[in-house]
């Protein structure tokens, strides 16, 4: 037997973008390159997979995380959103709106995850100050320095869940 | 990057965990939220042969009232210790600090267990948990033990909980009538550790003098440190401005930092006086309230 078949592949069960996934990932596998390389969702970015940069993004369970630092065996029975799945039925969300209408990007490397981030800010907090969006942004970092825009954007997709919750 | 190769095993309760590291031995880690962990596997700093992820052992979250105590699970995220009604109203001083470790997907990740057992020496809650006089859980096979904060931190990355114990729950004493608790924080610009930090806790009697303080510094050693010459010096005084600034002077008497590439021992030192003064300013006033 060799060294490697020691660490045989686990199965895992995940639900990613309402999708259940069953799967077989070696222990060390993060999370981010399960979904990038397993399952083909290359929208989630490795940035500097040392859990600072924050382009790695998506929702486990709801709540925003760097997936460079989580195992994808940690993820097994739970929910995963990645940007692929924010849009419904052709309709983009709030935040992806807001960041085409003001611009929110420039490379484009840092988006999914400030959108991430972004959409779980909004989803706990519905009029957040601008000083909370940036509190907000700490742990997502955009290199060709556009975080301007990306405040007016997501004060923009705030603004448009605000109307939208008054017009029901 | 990616760790070394390792095998991985999920309990389903704290029995099943502590049967998993004693079958283990040395060569198993646990795993809480992996936010110190993993980040060091993917450096090679730590190749554990075995992961035992405590993520799906159920119990160990989430914070409650037990008699004149709060108990904080183990692995309760930072994020929850933050934004818990209990921590908000006890412990102002607590929900200062866990709103500044990393950022905020950090926080939706790491635990507070995690963040104690790993005992880095510039992390934050150790040190407020020096100021707050909290005892941690200790569970192992032969039963559990409560070890007290200011024997808990031994060492660099080190506490006195022995292999074959699982840290389950963090016990804090509730403040007497006319407590206030804050905690200052200079952060690293680049990676948001500490570079200096102060815990504070002050009672006041009705009179506006001192009942008693706790006062904790990080970065200035192997883990936190007690300010034993500042909480001295409130004792018994009036706690006026120029009360709080002679005891804040005081707070880096009992350490010995070292030089590094960030900052200065000098420069650390007067940063634990103006972030001990601003600390015990803050509870004073929280005190007061």
């Amino acid at each position: 037997m060799t060294a490697e078949a020691e660490y045989a592949a686990l199965p895992i069960t995940v639900t990613v973008n309402g999708v259940k996934h069953e799967a077989e990932v070696e222990p060390r596998t993060l999370l981010v390159y399960f979904l990038r390389e397993q399952l083909g969702l290359t929208g989630t970015h490795v940035g500097c997979d040392t859990s600072q940069c924050g382009a790695c993004t998506i929702h486990l369970n709801e709540r925003a995380v760097k997936s460079c630092t989580i195992l994808a065996v940690q993820a097994n029975g739970k929910t995963i959103t990645t940007i692929e799945g924010l849009a419904h039925d052709d309709e983009f969300h709030p935040v992806q709106e807001g960041f085409r209408e003001k611009h929110g990007l420039q490379c484009g490397y840092c988006t999914p995850g400030m959108i991430m981030t972004a959409a779980d800010l909004l989803r706990t907090n519905a009029n957040p100050s601008e000083e909370e969006i940036k509190h907000a942004l700490e742990g997502n970092l955009c290199r060709c320095t556009g975080y301007v825009n990306i405040v007016e954007s997501i004060k923009w997709a705030a603004e448009k869940i605000g109307a939208k919750n008054v017009s029901r | 990057m990616f760790p070394a190769n390792f095998d991985y095993v999920a309990p389903r309760s704290i029995d099943e965990a502590l049967q998993l590291l004693k079958q283990h031995g040395d060569d198993a880690k646990l795993l809480a939220g992996g936010h110190s962990l993993l980040p060091a596997m993917k450096l090679r700093l730590a190749s554990p042969q075995t992961l035992i992820d405590l993520g799906n052992v159920s119990g160990l979250s989430g914070v409650r009232l037990e008699g004149d105590k709060l108990v904080i699970g183990a692995l309760t995220v930072h994020a929850d210790v933050g934004s818990s009604d209990l921590v908000r109203k006890y412990f102002p001083g607590l929900v200062d600090a866990a709103s500044v470790i990393g950022d905020v997907q950090v926080r939706n990740r790491g635990t507070i267990g995690g963040s104690v057992a790993h005992a880095d020496p510039a992390a934050d809650f150790p040190v407020i948990l020096t100021a707050l006089d909290a005892s941690f859980v200790s569970q192992s096979i032969g039963g559990n033990r409560t070890l007290a904060v200011d024997d808990f931190f031994t060492d660099y990355f080190t506490t006195a909980m022995a292999h074959g114990e699982i840290l389950t729950e963090i016990l804090v004493p509730l403040p007497s009538a006319h407590s206030g608790t804050a905690y200052h924080k200079l952060a690293h610009p680049a990676s948001g550790y500490v570079v200096v930090s102060a815990g504070v806790m002050v009672t006041r009697q009705p009179s506006g003098s001192c009942a008693s303080a706790r006062i904790a510094i990080g970065g200035l050693g192997s883990g936190p440190i007690r300010a034993v010459a500042s909480e001295a010096e409130l004792h018994g005084k009036l706690l006026n401005p120029s009360t709080i600034a002679a005891a804040a002077g005081k707070a880096a008497e009992a350490a010995d930092p070292d030089d590094d590439i960030y900052a200065s021992a000098e420069y650390k030192r007067h940063m634990a006086t103006v972030l001990a003064r601003r600390a015990i300013e803050a509870a004073v006033q929280r005190a007061a309230s």
